[in-house]
């Protein structure tokens, strides 16, 4: 059949075409930044308070104040003190494509170091920790993650929660019904409109979502943390060079007390655009970071 | 640096726990997706003829409604109407009612807006197109019927539908191909179609080339089948006696 010979065609073509883009470049990011006078960073438009926009779409936040220090330190690197600096919001779904292909030369969001994205990226000293809990109301009775048994729990489609709960429900026989969503945004309106009981998530972007809410009093973050994660800025593999630039900005944002100063003004201080307060006390386990930087992978 | 591909990660079990491997996944994805697009068609095709026959009814009030109708669901992007049939319509119906839905088992309650909201959507397509089948054919037709002594209703169960429903068979087709394609958009309110498979699978092993390219051969599939079938019953009905003089 002719449709079926054409389409097979196409279909091979389409592959061809992704497999080209992925091969394209090669030369190293900081000659690629160095020819093009600009670094591109990944943005996340609303992942508060790590990296959003605000209301003149300026992109902020801590990561995005961590991605300004280590834009600082290619500028020093290079000698190029007037290097433009372009944005390009990304996606949890293709941020590592568009770093493979090269149309981002670094992004410092949300993104967790783990083993399996060691494989095909490169992560900088890590810039944040957190831990898995649950976002639920006041009068749900929900302590911690034993009360969950024959609750409904939403988390985000891809997250790392989604594992554990579903390994609770084996583990525990909670019979817990497990819903997604497809981001943040959408969990907290399934928990707000009460078609969930409780969302699973990274603590510090439940506190976000609670600070977004209206009736911001009403919602309390329980339960143990079920996993820590190591949030890092990500970009292209096998290029030491970047990493080292990368990481001394990191470290050096550690060691001097500033990322304190930025954990602050973040998560314990009035942001922009409203002066919302998320109210979130610096864990252990970031202390200990910013004592002793490094980039090892907490999953 | 180039691109490893890895076919081996569909055959791998996934990520969450559950007991299937990521080639299940996209095999729920597609039995998701053919479920709601089905479904969905069949809320699209008899709403959507019976709305079609009403818009070329005399009387200016039926017209008017029909028309709104069309233009309501036509002129609104469809992510909004998934949006605004999930999240809005449950916390604007009567208490209780809304709330029903709201406990209804997470999944089945997602495929039930999408049903609706494709259903709905696509009826509004299906109505322009079963308008424009009735309005094409001769004004001697409709004349014919009458003076036979035909009832206004006679005369479309016996002569109007089925010229009409011949010809509808390649636009109705498309439609059907339309309604699947636009399933996708269902991904956004967490039901597990295609879509919305393949976007967990990149989140959890990053093989975004592998993941896409599956469901490219998942819709693919899937509208094979549909211009086949829209093909083969556009053969069958097609009259002896038609323009192309066969």
């Amino acid at each position: 059949m002719t449709i079926g010979k054409k389409t097979l065609r196409l279909l091979l073509a389409a592959s061809l075409l992704a497999a080209g883009s992925a091969h394209a470049q090669s030369a190293s990011t900081l000659q690629k930044i160095k020819e093009s006078g600009t670094v591109v960073l990944g943005v996340r438009p609303a992942v508060v308070p790590f990296s959003y926009f605000d209301d003149q779409q300026k992109p902020l936040g801590y990561s995005q104040d961590v991605a300004l220090a280590i834009v600082d330190g290619i500028k020093k690197k290079l000698n190029l003190p007037n290097l433009t600096v372009r944005t390009i919001a990304i996606t949890p779904q293709n941020r590592i494509p568009l770093l493979q292909n090269g149309t981002i030369d670094i992004e410092c969001t949300t993104t967790t170091n783990n083993v399996e994205r060691e494989k095909q990226v490169a992560f900088s000293n890590t810039i944040f920790v957190i831990g898995t809990r649950l976002l639920t109301k006041k009068d749900s009775g929900i302590k911690d993650f034993a009360d969950l048994k024959g609750r409904t729990v939403v988390t985000n489609a891809g997250s790392t929660s989604e594992p554990i709960l579903h390994k609770l429900n084996t583990e525990q026989n909670l019979g817990m019904t497990i819903t997604t969503q497809k981001d943040v945004a959408e969990s907290f309106l399934s928990l707000s409109t009460g078609r969930a009981d409780a969302f699973m998530l990274d603590d510090a972007m439940l506190a976000g979502e609670r600070a977004k809410s209206p009736d911001a009093n009403d919602y309390v973050i329980v339960g143990k943390a079920q996993s820590r994660e190591a949030y890092g800025c990500m970009f292209r593999k096998d290029d030491p060079d970047f990493k080292q630039v990368v990481d001394d900005a990191v470290s050096r944002l550690q060691t001097s007390g500033q990322a304190d100063v930025l954990y602050k003004k973040w998560f314990d201080g009035p942001i922009p655009p409203n002066g919302l307060n998320l109210h979130l006390q610096e864990s252990d386990d970031l202390k200990t970071l910013f004592k002793a930087p490094n980039d090892k992978p907490l999953s | 640096m180039s691109y490893r591909w890895d076919w081996a990660v569909f055959v791998q079990p996934v990520a969450t726990g559950e007991p299937t491997t990521y080639l299940g996944w996209i095999a729920a994805g597609l039995e998701a997706t053919v479920g709601i697009a089905l479904a969905g068609w069949i809320v699209a095709l008899v709403i959507g003829t019976a709305m079609g026959i009403v818009r070329t009814l005399p009387g200016r009030w039926l017209y008017a409604c029909s028309a709104t109708y069309v233009a309501v669901f036509r002129n609104i992007p469809l992510i909004v109407q998934f949006f605004i049939w999930f999240w809005a319509v449950p916390e604007l119906l009567p208490g209780h009612l809304g709330t029903a839905i709201k406990h209804m088992p997470p999944t089945e309650s997602a495929a039930l807006a999408s049903v609706v909201c494709l259903g709905l959507f696509t009826s509004a397509r299906v109505c322009e197109q079963v308008r424009a089948g009735l309005q094409a054919l001769p004004a001697g037709q409709w004349a014919a019927g009458l003076s036979l002594g035909l009832s206004r209703f006679q005369t479309y169960r016996y002569v109007l539908l089925p010229v009409a429903a011949r010809n509808l068979v390649p636009p109705l087709t498309s439609e059907f191909l339309n309604i699947v394609k636009n399933s996708s958009v269902a991904s956004t309110i967490g039901v597990l179609e295609l879509t919305a498979q393949a976007q967990r699978m990149i989140d959890y092993t990053s093989r975004s080339y592998e993941s896409f390219l599956a469901i490219v051969v998942g819709y693919a599939l899937l509208t094979g089948i549909i211009m086949f079938v829209g093909r083969r019953i556009e053969r069958s009905v097609r009259l002896s006696f038609g323009s192309d003089g066969r």
